[in-house]
């Protein structure tokens, strides 16, 4: 029952498949005709310039929002127009990192890390207890387990929200702009981390973010989202040689191109072949 | 223009449609009451808390300002002792079950949206259902059914509050008679009287509770979003109980007989 894959891998690799993913507010299309896979066991990066559409597919592929068109696979089932029963099943595959973390208020991390395990499994609290002093110590928290969300930095609020992800054991663990209200030093230290569980847990991590830097560190496979479409996903090295203006502008951080302020500087073909543009370095870390 | 008379109704209709499709998922997850009882007495102790003093506050004067038209009208009248009837029936039969829903709005349901919506916007609610929970039967479920519940049991409180003040008005202040003010109690005031007061109470604080609940877990566009939800969902209750207020009064004309 696997989908017919766009983009080079086997299909039975895919974990995530898209094929051609549609979402619009109104007039406005935040998503035209998306397909790709994600591969399953790796960390697979979207990039895209603000606006365009990173947390929408976010939320179309948990479900959070259906699309307009367009299927969406996870681990072989179609979860667009899926019972409500249904997707909660499949959304247990899922570990979600929000982007401010989205720890409850009401707890602190402790209680917010254990909250999964106790509403979806019979674990006695011993049990509980282990496995969450483990993730806490896994993202380096262990020491402020009795402190609430309110009393932390962001920095630790994502971590704890990573714990809190890992903590089912997902198959599947997405992130939400992971940089987003961090400063360098503590993206380079939360990409590494990120980098380290991944390699530990050998889950499939899929991570939308528009920093180039974090991406270079993490990603092993990428997209750039672009005016609501995909202009391209495929291996990293793949998207460092690629030739194509918008991925090249983007992934060299610079304002000479096609994506402009206004999102409207330009086609891709207009600036095909420019051979400043070409020569940019881009940033690998 | 026309487009604005199209939308205009229709959003109105999505709205409410959305509101009462909360409610109704809400209310379709009572049986799982394993899930639910905790967050409901710990929501039926804080709309208690934040609503008990307020009403009492508000009824004691509210019943001495009836005591006042009343007494000064009967006094002319040459009929003062029956001023205990008129009371009874104002304040039990009217005044308490809007005050106790005015205040479970203003109070409790005010909380209750800014509440679930910071929840909202701090993404708490998206994380909740990707956990496999749905947050209407986690938030919802147990607040409707504390909210009414509170309701019904503040609204004794009201009349209780509303009379004494009327009491001390009317007897102390006007010089009627004790007994004759407590006697009128049964002249117009029928066991009926109390019972529908209560069941007003249960509906009205069922109706500030779904539309706190939905309000909140509606809200966008960071704090002024929780800010507008909160102010949306007091005056929508406060329309939406004097209008249940207005059918349900009209019921009870058709179904119970009058004494008089």
């Amino acid at each position: 029952m696997d989908p017919a894959s766009p983009n080079g891998h086997q299909p039975g690799d895919a974990i995530i498949s898209l094929r051609g993913v549609t979402k619009s507010f109104g007039s406005h299309t935040v998503l035209k005709d998306i397909s790709f896979d994600v591969p399953k066991g790796h960390i697979s990066v979207i990039l895209g310039p603000s606006g365009t559409g990173k947390s929408v597919m976010l939320k179309n592929i948990i479900g959070l929002l259906t699309p307009d068109e367009g299927e969406i696979w996870v681990d072989g089932e179609q979860t667009v127009g899926m019972g409500e029963k249904d997707l909660y099943r499949v959304r247990r595959k899922f570990g979600v990192l929000f982007q401010d973390g989205a720890l409850f208020g009401s707890m602190n991390l402790y209680d917010n890390i254990a909250f999964p395990l106790r509403e979806h499994t019979k674990k006695g609290e011993r049990e509980i207890r282990e496995i969450v002093l483990e993730k806490a110590d896994m993202v380096g928290l262990l020491d402020h387990m009795k402190k609430t969300p309110g009393e932390i930095s962001g920095g630790m609020r994502k971590r704890a929200g990573l714990a809190r992800a890992l903590v089912m054991e997902p198959e599947i663990v997405l992130f939400d702009e992971p940089d987003s209200g961090l400063d360098p030093v503590r993206v380079a230290y939360l990409d590494e981390l990120v980098v380290d569980v991944q390699g530990k847990t050998g889950a499939t991590f899929f991570i939308i973010t528009h920093n180039i830097a974090s991406v270079m560190r993490t990603a092993e496979y990428m997209g750039v989202l672009f005016r609501s479409g995909l202009v391209k996903f495929g291996p990293k090295s793949e998207m460092i040689d690629s030739t194509n203006p918008i991925i090249r502008q983007f992934l060299a951080g610079k304002p000479r191109g096609p994506i402009g302020m206004d999102e409207m500087a330009g086609t891709a073909e207009e600036w095909e072949g420019d051979e400043e543009l070409m020569n940019t370095k881009i940033l690998t870390v | 223009m026309a487009s604005a008379f199209v939308e205009k109704p229709q959003t109105l209709m999505r709205e409410s449609g959305n509101m009462f499709a909360v409610a109704l998922e809400g209310l379709r997850a009572t049986p799982q009451i394993k899930t639910w009882w905790r967050e409901y007495i710990d929501q039926c102790w804080f709309i208690a808390k934040v609503t008990s003093i307020p009403s009492i506050l508000i009824s004691i004067p509210f019943g001495a300002v009836i005591a006042l038209h009343v007494g000064s009208f009967n006094k002319q009248l040459g009929a003062t002792a029956a001023t205990g009837s008129a009371m009874v029936l104002a304040i039990v039969r009217e005044a308490s079950p809007v005050a106790a829903a005015l205040m479970i709005a203003g109070a409790g349901g005010a909380a209750m949206t800014a509440d679930i919506g910071s929840r909202k916007i701090r993404d708490e609610i998206d994380a909740l259902q990707v956990m496999g929970i749905n947050p209407v039967h986690r938030l919802v479920t147990p607040r409707l059914w504390a909210s009414a519940t509170v309701g019904a049991l503040l609204v004794s409180l009201v009349s209780v509050a509303g009379l004494g003040g009327g009491y001390f008005f009317n007897v102390i202040v006007q010089h009627v008679s004790a007994g004759a003010f407590l006697s009128g109690f049964t002249t117009l005031a029928q066991p009926w009287d109390l019972w529908s007061s209560i069941a007003k109470a249960f509906v009205f604080g069922m109706i500030a509770g779904m539309v706190a609940c939905y309000k909140g877990l509606y809200a966008k566009g960071g704090p002024k979003g929780v800010g507008d939800a909160v102010n949306q969902a007091v005056v929508v209750t406060f329309i939406f109980v004097f209008f249940v207020n207005f059918i349900m009064t009209s019921l009870y004309f058709a179904l119970v007989p009058q004494k008089f």
